[in-house]
């Protein structure tokens, strides 16, 4: 499906005003001001993240170089390891808000409760980038325990679980405030809808636990059905399905899905199951989207200290990331170029990183991919 | 309705807050303390349940018979009753799962409509039912992508985003409360501790999502590592929810060596993927330990569209019961019906339809009792 979204989007005809394509679905066509681009070249906000970010993006950026893409990265180191970086991390965010398209890893978020809020929440919140999605696709050069998994998944990203309100309200007792509006369910939904819509998909499936979470869930599950009246002439189906069902399905027959969405927290589990299913955080990649803003980033969202510095990750998810931006832009040609590289690469399976069962080193798949370029 | 629930709760945590401490370096909560009756035989509330409750409760008592397990079953329905204008679960059956303290109970039809009362969810505030226990492991002879499963969940069940403490504030805005409280969070942290313990495992793992929840999430975990202080030979660390559903997804083996303890929620989520990883509700036990009963039940659904043709796949109840023989250290009896159980499943000549076999209820139920 990735190649489905990369390849057979339908791209309108270029007017000066459309800012954004292939993930665009569900957000204007116009917006107050395009992304930053002098002389034909767009700047990019570049935020690595922690773990292994730098190895990841360096990738990216020697790929992006070869290619001679024009892209000119405005990078900013942040790291989330300690709460010092926040003066670096405003930076980051003003650059964001000036150039509207970024590409990002992960930064890491510290448990403890003294520790500085989700930096990765922030962002989202703060631009209002409220639909993540994620494409889970088998590779045939990623054998895994499933195949045929193909199914997007959109995620609700900026309210929810994530709200952040909670309190103590008695020594040992907590609340923690989950948020749903209507205004955010509606938007997510029709996102979802549109995404269907523009990616020649058939169903979409609304994940939810109504059932116990009768007025939160409730309202995010009514709300998509009367979304999906809106489009019953299109031809999408659309079901509804409770989240700890949906996480049985998916690991028993995930071939059931097409296009899913959610609200935050059910997102952050089930992109986790879907990425399981068809090789692990190294091959997803993904993006978040709002009416203003658009940063790519893996779709899998985790930090990977465990093997940072040591150029064994799998950059294909960070690359293809890279390659959804490159869309947004409206540079397809390259678009192309590097994902059927990047594809080439990962089916032949002779590059392949440790998470794929190999010993290459993430240099040496950067390198394979830069050789497959045409 | 927020305001109420809230000062209940204060008020709950003030008044325990005493006796859990005490409570806390007794015995592990929830030990079995039941009495042989006249008979040498203990007494077990049976509750059979709708649609194919009836069917599959026949069996597990056909194959407790047969391997002479010391228990008579004492049968009530939980059908519920009108009383005072609300419906309700008859006395009888709570009077019943009190003087037992332990009971089996088959899948229960949802009634849909307003005015009823979840039956779970009464059964399990009434005797504070607070952990569910679900192990997952895969069964020889059902074939899944997965045949490395081995797995066990405990769930915290009382609280969390299950609190059912919502409100819209405005129109189109709702809030709802996920509730952590420090009691509970200890008392299911201890289980867990010692079901490891007595299970054999060596380690437990939270799971939390507390990089979000820093509060909530957090307290948990505060309680989980100050009951890991009191097992020290049991090693205890952390994962992130979303990790912990990449690495079971991606390959279940590294996970056999520990017991996992999470809130509601995460723990409604991973307990249902884990049943998927070895094939479905229909081979998943489940058993609910409280301070005041324990109640042991097939998670699955009542199939109204086999009901009473004989059709029934009654592993999940079986299983279920066993893990209820073992809370009551008849741990000889649980070994004996587990292999011959397993043994006609691995086989593979004598199973139901929705293992992919031809067999009947009765002959499924016969083969193991030969196997006795």
């Amino acid at each position: 499906m990735l190649r489905n979204v990369l390849n057979t989007a339908v791209r309108p005809t270029f007017s000066s005003l459309r800012t954004a394509s292939t993930l665009s679905a569900g957000f204007p066509k116009f917006a107050e001001r395009l992304p930053t681009q002098y002389g034909g070249v767009y700047t990019v906000t570049l935020i690595p993240g922690d773990g292994i970010g730098q190895e990841i993006t360096e990738s990216v950026k020697e790929i992006f170089e070869s290619v001679n893409a024009p892209i000119e990265w405005d990078q900013y180191d942040v790291s989330g390891m300690s709460s010092s970086g926040e003066a670096l991390f405003k930076q980051a965010m003003e650059s964001l808000k000036r150039n509207k398209v970024g590409l990002k890893g992960i930064l890491f978020t510290p448990i403890s409760k003294s520790g500085h809020i989700s930096w990765n929440v922030a962002m989202r919140q703060q631009l209002d980038i409220y639909a993540s999605v994620v494409l889970c696709k088998s590779l045939p050069g990623v054998p895994t325990r499933h195949s045929d998994v193909d199914f997007a998944l959109i995620r609700e990203n900026t309210e929810g679980e994530y709200s952040g309100l909670e309190h103590q309200s008695y020594p040992g007792v907590v609340e923690s405030l989950k948020v749903s509006t209507r205004a955010k369910a509606e938007r997510i939904s029709r996102f979802a809808f549109d995404f269907a819509l523009k990616n020649g998909r058939k169903k979409v499936t609304c994940v939810h636990k109504a059932n116990i979470m009768k007025l939160g869930d409730g309202l995010f599950l009514n709300t998509f059905r009367r979304v999906a009246e809106e489009y019953s002439s299109s031809g999408i189906e659309y079901n509804d399905m409770i989240v700890d069902n949906t996480s049985m399905q998916l690991v028993a027959k995930p071939k059931q899905f097409d296009v899913m969405v959610m609200p935050n927290l059910y997102g952050a589990i089930v992109s986790n199951i879907g990425a399981a299913l068809v090789g692990g955080p190294g091959v997803v990649p993904g993006c978040n989207v709002g009416r203003d803003y658009a940063l790519f980033e893996p779709g899998c969202r985790h930090v990977a200290k465990d093997i940072m510095g040591q150029d064994r990750a799998n950059p294909a998810a960070m690359i293809l990331s890279a390659t959804m931006m490159l869309r947004h832009l409206g540079l397809d040609h390259i678009a192309n170029n590097i994902a059927s590289a990047t594809f080439q690469v990962l089916n032949a399976g002779k590059i392949k990183t440790a998470d794929m069962g190999g010993s290459s080193t993430t240099s040496e798949f950067t390198a394979a991919v830069i050789k497959n370029l045409v | 309705m927020l305001a109420s629930r809230y000062f209940a709760g204060v008020a709950r945590a003030s008044s325990h807050s005493q006796s859990f401490r005490s409570y806390a370096s007794a015995a592990p909560t929830a030990a079995f303390a039941g009495q042989k009756g006249s008979n040498g035989k203990y007494t077990v509330t049976l509750i059979p349940g709708d649609g194919i409750g009836p069917e599959i409760s026949e069996s597990v008592k056909a194959i407790y018979d047969a391997a002479k397990v010391p228990i008579q079953w004492e049968e009530v329905s939980v059908t519920p009753v009108l009383k005072g204008g609300k419906t309700v679960i008859p006395d009888q059956a709570i009077q019943s799962v009190r003087r037992n303290t332990v009971a089996l109970k088959g899948p229960l039809a949802t009634p849909i409509g307003k005015g009823h009362v979840s039956l779970n969810l009464t059964l399990r505030r009434t005797f504070n039912l607070f952990a569910n226990v679900r192990p997952c492991v895969s069964i020889k002879g059902y074939k899944t992508p997965y045949d490395d499963v081995n797995i066990v969940l405990i769930r915290e069940n009382t609280e969390g985003e299950y609190s059912g403490i919502e409100h819209e504030v405005v129109d189109g805005v709702v809030q709802s409360i996920k509730l952590i409280t420090w009691d509970a969070s200890e008392r299911v942290a201890r289980y867990a501790f010692h079901y490891a313990q007595t299970s054999g495992r060596k380690r437990v793992t939270a799971v939390h999502k507390a990089n979000i929840m820093k509060m909530s999430d957090g307290m948990f975990l505060s309680a989980c590592r100050e009951v890991a202080k009191e097992f020290p030979d049991i090693t205890y660390d952390e994962d992130l929810i979303d990790r912990a559903c990449l690495q079971i997804t991606q390959n279940p083996l590294p996970y056999t060596d520990r017991v996992m303890v999470m809130p509601n929620l995460y723990g409604d989520i991973l307990s249902d993927m884990c049943a998927g990883l070895i094939g479905g509700l229909g081979l998943t036990p489940s058993g609910n330990i409280g301070r005041d009963a324990s109640i042991f039940e097939a998670v699955h659904g009542s199939a109204p569209d086999i009901a009473g043709k004989g059709l029934a796949n009654p592993t999940a109840l079986l299983l279920s019961s066993l893990m209820m023989l073992r809370h009551m250290h008849l741990n000889e009896h649980a070994d004996k019906i587990e292999k011959a159980t397993l043994g006609t499943i691995a086989e593979g000549k004598t199973i139901t339809g929705d293992l992919g076999g031809k067999a009947s209820t009765k002959e499924y139920t016969a083969a193991i009792v030969d196997k006795l």
